[in-house]
């Protein structure tokens, strides 16, 4: 069964996937170790893809697919005519920067979905990013968070910006919904409620 | 003090059900132990040496009577009859049961409390002046401002899960008695020049292994924009904070690594975008928030009551706790007492459930049901009259909590160490219970006059020996306990780091070394000099060279 969560119209459900995530080739990566530790988190704006991997990433010829960041921006002109038709959706990881995609894609609802990847989920970065690509870059459509996405974050999620949860394959989706609402009246302003409560409800003394 | 409405009391009573349902996962194999670990952070909940640890929220240091009855109550039934006020000005008890937290948080919600956000990398509970809204020299009381704060930063979804740790400060005093310069984000209200209240920002302070005073990154910023402004800070932090290395992950490295110019840079930007945005305050919430910190209804007194004077007067033991532990009133013939913590012998800020009970019951008599907890981890009956003072001091007395040592030599500040925590490198507290009574003698003890004495067990600095006027750390070489010490280091507007004096010591040694340095002190010292003017004036040479030149101190130097 499918363990993708999304919400539409305010409610979530269990929905099938039509996209195809295409990852990148595998790389050489050396394990990072710092003081005896393995090393779990990528710097922000850290290079991790390789030319050769851009150049080598397989994109399926037909239907919907998702291309991570680098490759969209080097292979644009390849891709364009399926942008066009609707047919592409990027990712990119928690450490990648958002300004390349903006400066590369003026339109980003040119874009029918964005999937962020969160590769373990005590990375908050992507409640950052997801806040940003809904209020200061305007994007409209569907924002997935794909990877380490557990239960326990989907209510920060929510409400940092995302509209669907790619929940790890062996944890269980349907229970995971109750906690999209864990909080009924929370107090700050975020994505998907601009105004925090003090605006929102007449609190008196 | 704030009153919770159905809006903040739900947000805590489906706290309790969310984290009812973890725990009941984690237990039943459904979440893995590195999944649990940041849910139960988040909640206070530590996995230590003997037992968990849970650390309960004391919002800004206020509780009223019912809570603090409350607590002991909770200590009684949960633990061992006993709680740990800590320097965060939050409660710890030190054996509960993982499978009984839940229900403890819903004991708690029934008083409007809770564990939230008090561990874990996310916003921590926003402390300030333990005086806040009853000190003479306050310009502005940071008590509403730091409860609008608190409503902002519980469960902001976007900084949930931050690099590290986030401590936030207020302060409204000339003299800051919050040690805003210490925390990643510290804010100093003052009155601007048209008179409104107005935010001096710091930024990227904080103790731990890398002890930075923080630097101003505004000096002049709206109460309006308080939160819109923390949100541009937090999340440069929670984008670029370095997030490969715990040790480096403090926003302090961040500050430090881009300098003030560049991080200001980045952060003014991101305000740009969030200026004026929804999350700015209103002057009606403001307002309503501060109807919640609106004065006592104080009682019109004189200046002086006969019947203090003559207890003063009379009862040297009286005159004796009251000169250490009243604290000066904006209101005539009113005092705040601090109730000492720190019995010679005794583990630092922890309180029984008795006490507990006892504090309750004479904050309700002499006090209007309220009382704080300070950073020194005392706590404190804010609003006293002096005609009631000598009564407090009987019942106090009575139960342990009226020793006169309030900002001398043995009201130490101490981590829980060696004895508790898993982290720990060393003992602190037997270190404490030793100088306590090396120094047992009162007369002498208020000869020395006023010293900050602080211990912490390991560099993480919980006992913030970095700013003590003499600070002990606890250091393991090659798996035994040795003890660094510090001295010039200091907290309030004129903060600084203390100076290592040298190679380490056992903790045989360490009562012998405190006397040592202050021998120096005793000796060198101008008339009204503290040990700290001491040491800013003739430098840690002379105590250096005092402390070392015995030989049986030199002798059991570790080799570095
Ligand atoms: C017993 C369990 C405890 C554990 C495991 C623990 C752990 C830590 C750690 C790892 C740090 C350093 C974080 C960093 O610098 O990034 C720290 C700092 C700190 N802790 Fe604790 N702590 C404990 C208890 C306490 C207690 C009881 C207090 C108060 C008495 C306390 C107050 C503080 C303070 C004030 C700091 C701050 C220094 C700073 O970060 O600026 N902690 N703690
Ligand atoms: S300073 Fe170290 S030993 Fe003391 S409580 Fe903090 S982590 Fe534990």
């Amino acid at each position: 069964m499918s363990n993708l969560i999304q919400i539409t119209n305010g409610k979530a459900h269990i929905s099938n996937d039509d996209w195809t995530l295409v990852k990148l080739p595998a790389s050489q990566v050396e394990v990072r170790k710092q003081a005896g530790k393995i090393v779990l988190f990528k710097l922000t704006g850290e290079k991790t893809v390789s030319d050769e991997q851009v150049a080598n990433t397989v994109i399926p010829s037909n239907g919907k697919v998702i291309v991570p960041l680098s490759v969209l921006i080097a292979r644009k002109a390849e891709l364009q005519a399926r942008i066009d038709k609707n047919e592409v959706g990027v990712w990119l990881d928690t450490h990648e920067v958002l300004l390349p995609l903006i400066e590369n894609q003026a339109d980003l609802n040119r874009l029918p979905i964005i999937v962020v990847h969160v590769e373990r989920f005590a990375d908050g970065r992507i409640f950052s990013i997801g806040n940003l690509l809904r209020t200061r870059y305007g994007f409209k459509n569907e924002l997935r968070a794909v990877g380490d996405v557990l239960r326990d974050q989907l209510f920060f999620l929510k409400r940092s910006g995302f509209s669907s949860f790619a929940i790890r394959a062996d944890r269980n989706a349907v229970e995971a919904i109750a906690s999209l609402n864990d909080f009924t009246a929370p107090y700050q302003g975020a994505v998907d409620e601009a105004q925090p409560a003090f605006r929102r409800y007449n609190r008196i003394a | 003090m704030y009153k919770y409405d159905e809006i903040d009391q739900k947000i805590v009573d489906e706290r309790v059900t969310q984290y009812r349902d973890q725990t009941r996962r984690y237990l039943a194999g459904e979440l893995s132990e590195d999944e649990f670990r940041p849910l139960r952070l988040q909640n206070g909940l530590y996995i230590q040496r003997h037992a968990p640890m849970l650390r309960i929220a004391v919002p800004y240091g206020l509780l009223s009577s019912k809570q603090l009855r409350k607590l002991g109550d909770i200590a009684s039934k949960y633990d061992k009859a006993y709680g740990h006020f800590s320097t965060r000005q939050n409660m710890q008890l030190n054996w509960p049961k993982l499978e009984d937290v839940p229900d403890i948080l819903a004991d708690l919600a029934t008083v409007q409390m809770h564990a939230i956000q008090t561990s874990g990398n996310c916003i921590r509970n926003i402390t300030t002046d333990q005086f806040a809204g009853v000190a003479p020299d306050e310009i502005v009381d940071p008590r509403a401002m730091a409860e609008v704060i608190r409503q902002w930063s519980t469960f902001h979804p976007e900084f949930a899960l931050l690099p590290r740790k986030f401590k936030i400060a207020v302060s409204g005093t000339k003299e800051d008695r919050a040690v805003v310069q210490a925390h990643d984000i510290g804010m100093e209200f003052y009155l601007d020049t048209n008179n409104k209240i107005a935010i001096k920002v710091w930024v990227g302070g904080g103790l731990g292994r890398t002890p930075i005073l923080g630097t101003v990154i505004r000096e002049h910023l709206e109460w309006q924009h308080a939160l819109t402004y923390c949100e541009a800070i937090v999340r440069v932090y929670n984008l670029h904070g370095r997030r490969d290395n715990a040790y480096k992950a403090r926003i302090k490295i961040l500050v430090k690594a881009l300098g003030i110019d560049e991080f200001k840079r980045q952060v003014e930007e991101e305000w740009s975008h969030l200026k004026d945005a929804p999350n700015t305050i209103t002057e009606a919430e403001l307002a309503r928030v501060a109807k919640h910190f609106e004065p006592m209804p104080y009682e019109v007194l004189p200046q002086h009551d006969a019947s203090f004077d003559t207890a003063i007067a009379s009862n040297p033991a009286f005159a004796a706790w009251a000169k250490r532990s009243l604290h000066a009133h904006k209101i005539a013939g009113y005092r705040s007492v601090t109730l000492s913590l720190k019995p010679h012998g005794h583990a630092p800020g922890d309180a029984t459930t008795e006490q507990m009970h006892i504090v309750a019951d004479l904050a309700d008599q002499y006090s209007f049901g309220e009382l704080r907890v300070s950073h020194e981890q005392n706590l404190i009956l804010a609003d006293v009259k002096l005609s009631d003072l000598y009564a407090v001091w009987q019942k106090a007395r009575a139960h342990g909590l009226a020793s006169p040592n309030i900002g001398l030599l043995s009201d130490i500040i101490c981590c829980p160490g060696g004895d508790f925590c898993s982290l720990a490198n060393a003992k602190s507290i037997p270190i404490a219970m030793a100088i306590q009574m090396q120094f047992d003698n009162l007369d002498y003890l208020h000869d020395i006059g006023e010293i900050d004495l602080n211990i912490s067990g390991c560099m993480n600095a919980c006992g913030h020996h970095h700013v003590g006027h003499i600070g002990i750390l606890g250091i393991d070489k090659d798996g035994s306990e040795w003890y660094q010490v510090t001295i010039g280091g200091s907290q309030g507007n004129n903060a600084s780091i203390g100076s290592v004096i040298g190679p380490s010591f056992s903790a045989d040694e360490m009562p012998n070394v405190v006397q040592k340095l202050i021998d120096v002190y005793i000796k060198e010292r101008n008339a009204e000099e503290r040990f700290i003017d001491t040491v800013r004036r003739i430098g840690v040479t002379p105590f250096k060279t005092h402390v070392y030149a015995d030989k049986t101190v030199a002798k059991n130097e570790v080799p570095a």
